[in-house]
């Protein structure tokens, strides 16, 4: 490790010592050193020197978590509209083109069926690059679906989210999908098969309002934002900084709100793990029929 | 404290008013003339009324002297008994819970409340839930469900409370689970919004098989000071925002996120509080009737498809 960290101190860690073009290295946000970009895309978005969880795009993470080939893509039938004329600084079709037009998928979503360690699941993954991960109709209706179709097909539901929450622009629509994503999952508890919600950064509003807390294990990431009401809304209530830490994952773990945090290395062996423990006696008892309530 | 543009009703009614202590100190007839007025002053109400703009109707909503929570329970529901305490984190005065009867039959009511003045508004937190208080409407669910309570919640809140403690205390979390434990309900659940549905704290006692709302409240996925700070930078935009965001009962029952609009009375809930409880009470006694026709598992799949359903988009090419 010493020695690692002494080769890579070789890279050039000033600004004004970097030749290259702009955005070949970058300075982490964490550790500070200069870092080959291509060295965080090839470490699964990992600061090589520090650790450093940065955003995942969802075909990386797609990729890291389901087996190699085994990927059915689900999501991308549907695309939002604007049922509401919403305007702002923007129109929001203006918004949705723009972000359709840098993205591959039509909304903020990605879900699909595959293996995970050989173990049948279904996935779906919050795009928070797309218009802040936002959950508008389309995102609500791909994780209901995709909730659905994983009990009907008798496979573990995992949902990795990323996002800032509602979504503005679809107004009380956007609300009804916190109810929408929460009653789908109804569909895998009486199935007793297992809803793994991984949060990462960032997290918050209505998404962490709704699905994505409801899971049968809660995991985060390391350091994650994962909120009620966002930083900066709070800072404006209680008119005062917050403390170092506040609303990251530890905090979380700590206050008893998260199952464990996770090192993206380590994610996809314990999210397998958990399946397949939570799974092993799922046939094996006779479970008497016993009513919800 | 009068509503902007309620001015010119108020002066009229003031006016109204003078002629007939006039009338009735100088002994002089002037039936004829205040009939007129009064005639001009029930059209002025009609027409200011139904021409609000959205960001009006939003100062309606939250309007002093519009009935809340508690004014509902007192006149609608009869043999009330409070049930305090989530019994974990402690007890949340912004929403009230108990047992009661209401048409021949037991019924749970939640109730969010706001502060009828400044010392009631900072007791209650101005109607803004801590997870104490979600954690108490889970507790409620529960309760309602193993005696076969329907369950009625009046909404009006701004939002749930945004705090350091609220976070550390899982309020995504609670209300999450708020969510998801009043879908599971086996019994009716009505919601009416009395005034405010401020979002995801709002949604957390509104999952219903019927969801109503009066005329002049609102309900949205962001307030329009939040939404107008971060869309429009600026906070002193939200009456842009009110209109972008479409979060009028009218608005919301074409999307089919309310089902029934109560009327109010003219010149608003705030002007004739007794009249405005009338029409809910009666609105939830019909609603009431209808859900209590329908099974456990009736009720269920109602409430899901009702739900499930919400949303637009369209399919790709
Ligand atoms: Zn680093």
């Amino acid at each position: 490790m010493a020695l690692d960290r002494w080769f890579r101190r070789k890279k050039p860690n000033r600004k004004d010592d970097d030749k290259s073009p702009s955005g070949l290295w970058i300075k982490c946000d964490s550790c500070e050193n200069q870092v080959y970009r291509k060295d965080i895309i090839a470490n699964l978005h990992l600061c090589p020197d520090c650790n450093h969880h940065y955003r995942m795009p969802v075909d990386d993470r797609m990729e890291m978590l389901i087996d190699e080939d085994s990927f059915e893509q689900w999501s991308g039938t549907i695309g939002p509209v604007d049922p509401l004329g919403f305007v702002d600084l923007k129109t929001y079709p203006e918004r949705i083109k723009a972000a359709q037009d840098s993205h591959k998928y039509p909304d903020a979503i990605l879900t699909g069926a595959g293996l995970l360690d050989n173990q049948r699941v279904a996935i779906a993954i919050m795009d928070f690059s797309f218009n802040g991960g936002s959950m508008g109709s389309v995102v609500g209706e791909e994780i209901a679906r995709a909730a659905e179709r994983a009990a009907e097909e008798e496979r573990a539901f995992i949902t990795v989210a990323a996002s800032g929450g509602a979504r503005m622009q679809e107004g009380a629509l956007s609300l009804m999908q916190m109810a929408k994503t929460t009653m789908s999952l109804a569909a895998l508890a009486s199935k007793r098969l297992p809803f793994i919600s991984i949060l990462t950064d960032p997290t918050s509003g209505g998404t962490t309002a709704s699905f994505a807390t409801l899971g049968d294990i809660i995991v985060a990431e390391p350091k994650a934002l994962i909120a009620f009401a966002g930083p900066r809304v709070i800072e404006q209530t209680i008119k005062q900084e917050l403390p170092e830490g506040f609303q990251r994952s530890e905090f979380l773990l700590n206050n008893g709100m998260l199952d464990d945090v996770i090192n993206r290395k380590e994610l996809k062996q314990k999210i397998s793990k958990y399946i397949n423990l939570l799974l092993a006696n799922r046939t094996t008892i006779k479970v008497k029929h016993v009513p919800a309530i | 404290m009068s509503l902007q543009f309620e001015k010119p009703i108020d002066d009229l009614e003031d006016k109204i008013v003078d002629m007939r202590k006039y009338a009735e100190e100088q002994g002089m007839d002037l039936y004829e003339e205040i009939g007129l007025l009064e005639k001009r002053l029930k059209r002025l109400k009609k027409e200011s009324f139904e021409n609000l703009t959205r960001w009006q109707r939003v100062h309606v909503a939250r309007a002093a002297g519009r009935p809340t929570g508690l004014d509902y329970i007192d006149k609608i529901f009869t043999n009330f008994n409070e049930l305090h305490g989530d019994r974990a984190l402690g007890e949340d005065p912004a929403l009230i819970s108990g047992i009661a009867e209401f048409n021949d039959q037991s019924v749970m009511v939640l109730a969010q409340q706001k502060g009828r003045d400044t010392k009631e508004n900072i007791h209650r937190n101005f109607g803004m839930m801590h997870p104490s208080g979600y954690r108490k409407a889970i507790r409620m669910f529960a309760l309602a469900d193993k005696f076969k309570l329907p369950v009625i919640t009046l909404v009006d809140t701004i939002g749930a409370y945004p705090g350091i403690a609220a976070e550390e205390r899982g309020q995504a979390l609670v209300i999450a689970e708020s969510i998801q434990r009043m879908s599971e309900l086996t019994v009716p659940a009505i919601t009416v919004v009395i005034g405010e549905g401020g979002s995801g704290g709002a949604l957390a006692i509104a999952v219903a098989n019927k969801v109503l709302i009066l005329e002049n409240s609102i309900y949205s996925v962001i307030s329009p000071e939040s939404c107008a700070a971060i869309l429009w930078r600026d906070a002193a935009e939200a009456e842009k925002a009110a209109e972008a965001l479409k979060l009028t009962a009218k608005d919301l029952l074409e999307l089919d996120i309310v089902d029934r609009i109560i009327e109010e009375p003219l010149g608003g809930a705030h002007k004739d509080p007794q009249a405005a409880i009338d029409s809910v009470a009666k609105a939830i006694k019909e609603e009431l009737i209808e859900l209590n026709k329908l099974d456990q598992a009736e009720l269920l799949q109602q409430r899901y498809e009702r739900f499930r359903k919400l949303g637009k988009f369209q399919e790709m090419a």
